[in-house]
């Protein structure tokens, strides 16, 4: 049986969701197989994390020092090594964190590497099956692992079933005694937050959230309208951003904002995971978009394709006609 | 009985000989005239080369109609007439001009043969164009410093404003033309008097008025005045002599040689440099215009030129619309950085600094559409298009390209087009079901070798945008239905290049023209017809080698003559339609009258014209690479051409251009008149109209 | 500053519509374009940036084909100082860290106070970094979006979830992966490329770098690609279907129900 060890990442005391998919991948790759939850940390933060998590996976691990108390993965990778052994199978999230620590730690345990997996398809003796994407989510592809030295493996977040509820009763194992010398060539200073703009999108119920298929900055001005006639706030997907046509502050993504609206109208987006990253809660999600094959539309509820320059202002004529 | 002394003869208190002035004044004043001469010229002597001994008796027919027949000027008409009656009084008068300076050495001269009738004669013009002049100096300076023209206004950021320097020149010249005219009606009041002599004066000219204001002075005082005005003349003349090069009147010295340079070919765009052939630019140390010395001498000369009037300004499509661009103050600010440079004392001043760090702007520059309505309004000849393009070959070889052309750039280098889409879908729209039915287009670029008389030049626009491959299609009925052999180059062609020219990227223009020169030629076409202005511009004008253009309009208009092709009656005789002259079309082609036949062969089609159109037609917004340039506007110029067309009372605004289609259509959706104005192509009317 | 940045020869996303093959197991590569991969020319022009401030030089390498020699000459014709290809048909098929083990044995001959990355490239891995940082026992950090030079220690801002920004300090020499957005890069114009067209550009094998062929290549790799796939759609969206009144219609109906109106 493949020993797998999961990295649970945190902030705040709270686990993100993504500790919650790890069991479900894991099965995925072997079935049965046991997971091993992993947390670094300090004090009743890593604590309460270390308690939720013995509710999901039968043994977590947790490592309490105060070199561990912001998640600075060249620490963090130190901890690992010392603590994990060199054949171990361990996944990470492929998110900012898991970026800056999984490549590193694949070489210190001199392990095979796979990263952004979204989905396994099991195992031929030590090889493992995975199915990721390239070229922006442009294409799929099928790519085989050794597991035989233990591999390191990041997971997209979202692309696995979350366990369910319940309580497996497991137990925390406190090995902070192994963690060694965590000193490292890079300190954590601060986080600076992201400017709060005129606009909060998180606190909306209605969003209309517009992509590259605006075309053009003065376009935006149709969005707006439409959000006016709908009660909604717009927001937006990078590349509007990097474009500088709207702030920051109007970004939803993995490296925007994260938002939970009851309705998400997807106008002219295409549906990258990054995007679709920050849209949590399960919405009701409107797709509207001139190309038939957009990803958008396998996970949208609704799909419309058509041009979104002609069809917002037809959709919010006929809402003001209401 | 005595006559009036000359101030050649005349003793001041009695023992000082006033000639002795006549003598001073005018070696100072051309001595110091000189020495101002020749700093001004050093700059032009540090410029780059420029060919405009070419074509001289276009440029002498330029020279009479332009410079001396002032063709321009009416067509801002009360400053205008203003300007032609000061034009042609100096003209005139500068034979009195010239004598009055001998006068003041020999009492009583006269030119050689102007002693008898043709002095009379003379003298008569003479009269009243100073009589003219000083009317109308009068009329200019009420105008400029009461009522003060919103185009002579200053912005702010340009500086403080010019109207005391206007209000002063024509003060001199008023000056000027008093004090001659005093000079003479105080001789001929002195003369009347002392003898009864009543020499003939042109009846209420100057001179006319002041002889009879002189008639009841004592003859001490009109001895005094006479000698003072000489002196009065002499001073204002030779001082304004060497006012002129400091400031915007130097156009009365630099007009005449630069109408004469002025540009004779239009359309095309200036190569990096004269005297360098297209396979030697590699050689080149740099591009474009960085600093002042790398505009040519005739561009140095457009500046010395400018008179400031701001018609050029007033005109400009992207002024109005409130990009940072004003082209009288491109000139005006390079002017000043001339005489800042090149003191009149002192060390030759070298900047460091690139142009666009010191007086332009990146904004400014890139602002520009190239529509060509500065040049084709100033009255001095000066040019625009060329330095602009110059500026931008510049920035780009500094890297200094905005953001939002990068894109496209990097997409015509990679794919041919600005979108970035595939070669081998650039016929596509040839594919379209309905059409394919019925229609097959030859493919003069595939491997099947299809051979064709004429070649239909499609270009990127048309090829690949969903709105705009309409206009391929009908283009290809109407050349059908007109029994012309054509084929396209589809996957071999690729874009003309006309904007990736002006925007400065010289050799990704260089790759296109040799791609599809290639292509043409291999081809072995006979003519080229295209329903794309840049192209077509782009094809007749800046390449060479191929055989002959033609626009969809002058095909349709030759072929309706002939009888080849026959127009239905207009299908909405409701409709009141409006024909936008695009400025690659008409501006810089002086394709005017064909498409506008080309409509009225349609029976009972209304159509009215723009107070803008023709040569003064104002830019959509541009085509090419301006699509995607993000500029810095109040309103768009597309809207303010739209309210243009509402003014004039049209419903339907047709183009010949697939830019101004765009352009227009969003601004109709942009100024709110969807439903109450529409914008059609050239060729969906005609196409829609053909028996 | 000596500065080394790796960059990639990547299918541009932008200018390629990306199918696959006759055969189904890989892409249709007939038609495609190829340019420097996005992040890593964000990277290079921070990397000239800082060398213009501070001094030093910029050097751009890359593992690949003679093709590949094409984007090292553009990131000169940017502004890099030099570039080195390392090529060798043993390289074909390495995975992550056979690239990191090749780009290491040459960065062992130099002396680089900076070695830059772009933060992913075509394959969306982001590994190449992170793997050579470790290798070398550099410290690392990846998704920067700020640099801040002085003297021997650096601050650098990494790109973290919400849209705020990590600050961190670390020692050089040390290995940073660029995110997009960190600056904007100067146009490089045909003109350019062409002026660096003769500049020397040494290419190195696996002898010249003293590299164990077993450890690279796909000899050396332990995660291989297998094929190219279309995957299966599954259920997606209900798509609504008519006349654009009827699908707003629909529409305006669903929305109501969902609490959207």
């Amino acid at each position: 049986m493949t020993q797998i060890y999961a990295y649970i990442p945190f902030k705040d005391g709270v686990a993100a969701d993504v500790a919650l998919e790890f069991p479900a991948a894991a099965e995925k790759i072997e079935a049965g197989a046991s997971v091993t939850a992993v947390v670094t940390g300090s004090g009743a933060d890593l604590d309460a994390v270390a308690g939720e998590m013995a509710k999901i996976y039968k043994e977590v691990i947790k490592v309490d020092n105060a070199a561990l108390a912001y998640p600075n993965a060249e620490v963090v990778r130190k901890a690992l090594v010392s603590i994990l052994p060199a054949d171990a199978v361990v996944l990470v999230a492929h998110d900012t964190f898991g970026m800056d620590l999984a490549p590193g730690l694949s070489v210190k345990l001199d392990s095979s590497y796979a990263a952004d997996v979204v989905d396994f398809e099991g195992k031929d003796g030590d090889v493992l099956k995975i199915v990721r994407q390239e070229l922006g989510g442009a294409v799929s592809t099928h790519v085989s692992t050794d597991l035989s030295a233990g591999a390191v493996i990041t997971v997209r977040p979202g692309a696995f079933a979350p366990a369910e509820g319940g309580d497996v009763g497991g137990s925390v194992t406190d090995k902070s005694g192994d963690a060694g010398d965590l000193t490292a060539k890079r300190t954590f200073l601060e986080v600076v937050e992201a400017e709060v703009g005129d606009v909060d999108i998180t606190k909306s119920d209605v969003l209309v959230s517009i992509g590259r298929g605006i075309e053009d900055e003065d376009n935006i001005e149709v969005a707006q309208e439409l959000a006016d006639a709908m009660g909604a706030v717009v927001s937006c997907s990078r590349p509007i951003v990097d474009a500088k046509w709207l702030e920051k502050s109007r970004q939803v993504g993995t490296s925007g904002q994260t938002v939970k609206p009851k309705v998400y109208m997807a106008m002219g987006i295409s549906g990258s995971f990054q995007h679709m990253g920050g849209v949590k809660g399960n919405p009701f999600i409107v797709a509207v978009n001139k190309n038939p094959k957009a990803p958008i539309f396998q996970v949208a509820d609704v799909g419309i394709v058509e041009d979104i320059l002609e069809f917002m202002p037809e959709l919010q004529e006929a809402i003001e006609d209401l | 009985m005595s006559s009036i002394i000359g101030p050649a003869s005349y003793q001041l208190f009695g023992f000082f000989p006033t000639v002795i002035l006549s003598f001073l004044l005018p070696i100072a004043g051309v001595g110091l005239f000189t020495y101002i001469m020749a700093r001004r010229i050093a700059p032009l002597v540090r410029a780059n080369p420029d060919n405009r001994f070419d074509r001289i008796p276009e440029r002498i027919k330029n020279l009479v109609v332009v410079w001396l027949g002032q063709i321009r000027q009416p067509r801002y008409m009360l400053a205008g007439v203003l300007h032609i009656m000061i034009f042609a009084g100096f003209l005139v008068l500068s034979i009195r001009s010239t004598t009055l300076v001998v006068v003041g050495l020999s009492d009583g001269f006269v030119l050689p043969g102007f002693d008898g009738v043709l002095g009379a004669v003379y003298n008569f013009f003479k009269d009243y164009a100073a009589t003219g002049v000083l009317i109308a100096c009068i009329i200019a300076a009420v105008r400029r410093g009461i009522y003060k023209p919103a185009r002579y206004a200053v912005p702010e950021k340009y500086g403080h404003d010019h109207t005391a320097e206007a209000v002063f020149v024509l003060g001199i010249i008023s000056t000027l033309m008093i004090s001659e005219s005093l000079f003479e009606a105080s001789e001929l009041a002195y003369t009347l008097q002392e003898t009864g002599a009543d020499h003939f004066v042109a009846p209420l000219s100057l001179v006319w008025i002041f002889k009879a204001m002189l008639g009841s002075s004592s003859l001490s005082f009109l001895q005094g005045l006479h000698v003072v005005m000489y002196y009065v003349h002499d001073l204002a003349f030779f001082f304004f002599l060497c006012f002129l090069p400091m400031g915007k009147h130097f156009h009365v010295i630099t007009s005449i040689f630069n109408v004469f340079f002025m540009r004779v070919r239009k359309g095309n765009i200036k190569p990096v440099m004269h005297g360098v052939k297209d396979d030697e630019l590699d050689e080149l140390e740099s591009f474009g215009v960085k600093k002042l010395e790398d505009f040519t001498w005739k561009h140095m000369l457009d500046f010395y030129s400018c008179a400031d009037c701001g018609r050029c300004s007033d005109q400009c499509p992207a002024n109005a619309a409130g990009r940072p661009l004003s082209p009288r103050f491109i000139t005006i600010k390079a002017r000043d950085l001339i005489f800042k440079n090149y003191p009149m004392s002192g060390e030759i001043y070298n900047s460091s600094k690139l142009l666009v760090e010191d007086i332009y702007t990146e904004d400014e520059i890139w602002s520009c559409t190239t529509c060509g309505a500065c040049e084709q309004e100033c009255p001095l000849g000066i040019e625009y298009i060329d330095k602009m393009v110059d500026l931008r070959r510049g920035m780009v070889d500094e890297g200094m390209v905005p953001q939002s052309l990068q894109k496209p750039m990097k997409a015509l280098e990679k794919r041919g087009n600005p979108y970035g889409n595939m070669e081998k879908k650039r016929a596509d729209w040839a594919k379209e079901k309905t059409f394919q039915a019925e229609h097959t287009v030859k493919d003069l670029g595939g491997k099947s070798k299809e051979t064709a008389e004429t070649l239909y030049f499609v270009d990127s626009i048309t090829s690949y945008d969903d709105n705009i491959q309409d206009i391929a299609r009908r283009t290809s009925i109407i050349l059908e239905k007109a029994g012309v052999d054509f084929g396209v180059l589809g996957k071999k062609e690729k874009d003309s290049g006309n904007e990736v020219l002006r925007f400065g990227e010289e050799m990704l223009y260089q790759s296109l023209k040799e791609d599809n020169t290639e292509a043409i030629l291999e081809s072995g076409v006979k003519e080229i017809v295209t329903s794309d202005p840049h192209a077509y511009n782009a094809l007749k004008n800046d390449y060479t080698g191929l055989p002959p253009v033609r626009h969809i309009s002058e095909v349709v208009a030759e072929k309706v003559k002939s009888g080849t092709l026959t127009l239905t009656p207009c299908k909405d005789p409701d409709n009141v339609y409006v024909y936008h002259d695009p400025c690659y079309l008409g501006r810089h082609n002086g394709l005017y009258e064909d498409p506008r036949e080309a409509l009225d062969a349609i029976d009972g089609l209304t159509r009215v014209e723009l107070e803008k159109s023709r040569d003064r037609s104002f830019c959509c917004g541009g085509g090419g690479l301006m699509l995607f340039f993000e500029p810095e506007e109040e309103t768009r110029m597309g809207v303010l051409r739209v309210n243009m067309a509402a003014e004039a009372g049209a419903n339907v605004i047709v183009t010949a251009c697939p830019f101004c289609l765009v352009n227009i259509q969003d601004a109709i959706k942009v100024a709110g008149l969807e439903g109450k104005m529409e914008a059609l192509d050239f060729t969906e009317l005609i196409e829609q109209h053909l028996a | 500053m000596e500065i080394l940045v790796c960059v990639k020869r990547v299918p541009d996303t932008a200018e390629n519509e990306f199918e696959l093959n006759s055969d189904g197991n890989d892409l249709d590569r007939d038609d495609l374009v190829y340019s420097v991969n996005e992040w890593d020319n964000y990277a290079v022009e921070e990397a000239i940036q800082i060398v213009d401030e501070a001094g030093g030089s910029v050097t751009v390498i890359t593992v690949g084909d003679d093709e590949a020699e094409e984007v090292l000459r553009r990131e000169m014709a940017m502004g890099a100082n030099n570039g080195v290809l390392l090529s060798d048909d043993a390289f074909e098929g390495s995975d992550g860290k056979g690239i990191a083990a090749i780009l290491k044995a040459e960065i062992e001959k130099g002396k680089y106070d900076l070695i830059f990355t772009g933060a992913q490239a075509d394959e969306g891995a982001g590994q190449v970094g992170g793997m050579l940082a470790a290798m070398l026992d550099y410290p690392y950090a990846s998704l920067v979006n700020k640099i801040e030079v002085d003297g021997t220690k650096i601050k650098v801002g990494r790109e973290i979830e919400g849209g705020n920004q990590e600050m961190n300090e670390i020692e050089l020499p040390c290995v940073l992966s660029i995110q997009t957005g960190i600056n904007e890069p100067r146009y490089v114009g045909i003109r350019g490329i062409r002026k660096v067209a003769k500049v020397e550009i040494p290419v190195k094998g696996a002898g010249d770098l003293g590299l164990d062929a077993g450890a690279v290549g796909e000899a050396g790799a332990k995660t291989k690609r297998v094929d190219y796939f279309v995957p299966d759609m599954g259920e997606g969206a209900e798509m609504l279907e008519g006349s654009t009144e009827e699908i707003i219609e629909k529409l305006i109906e669903k929305l109501k129900a969902k609490g959207g109106l």
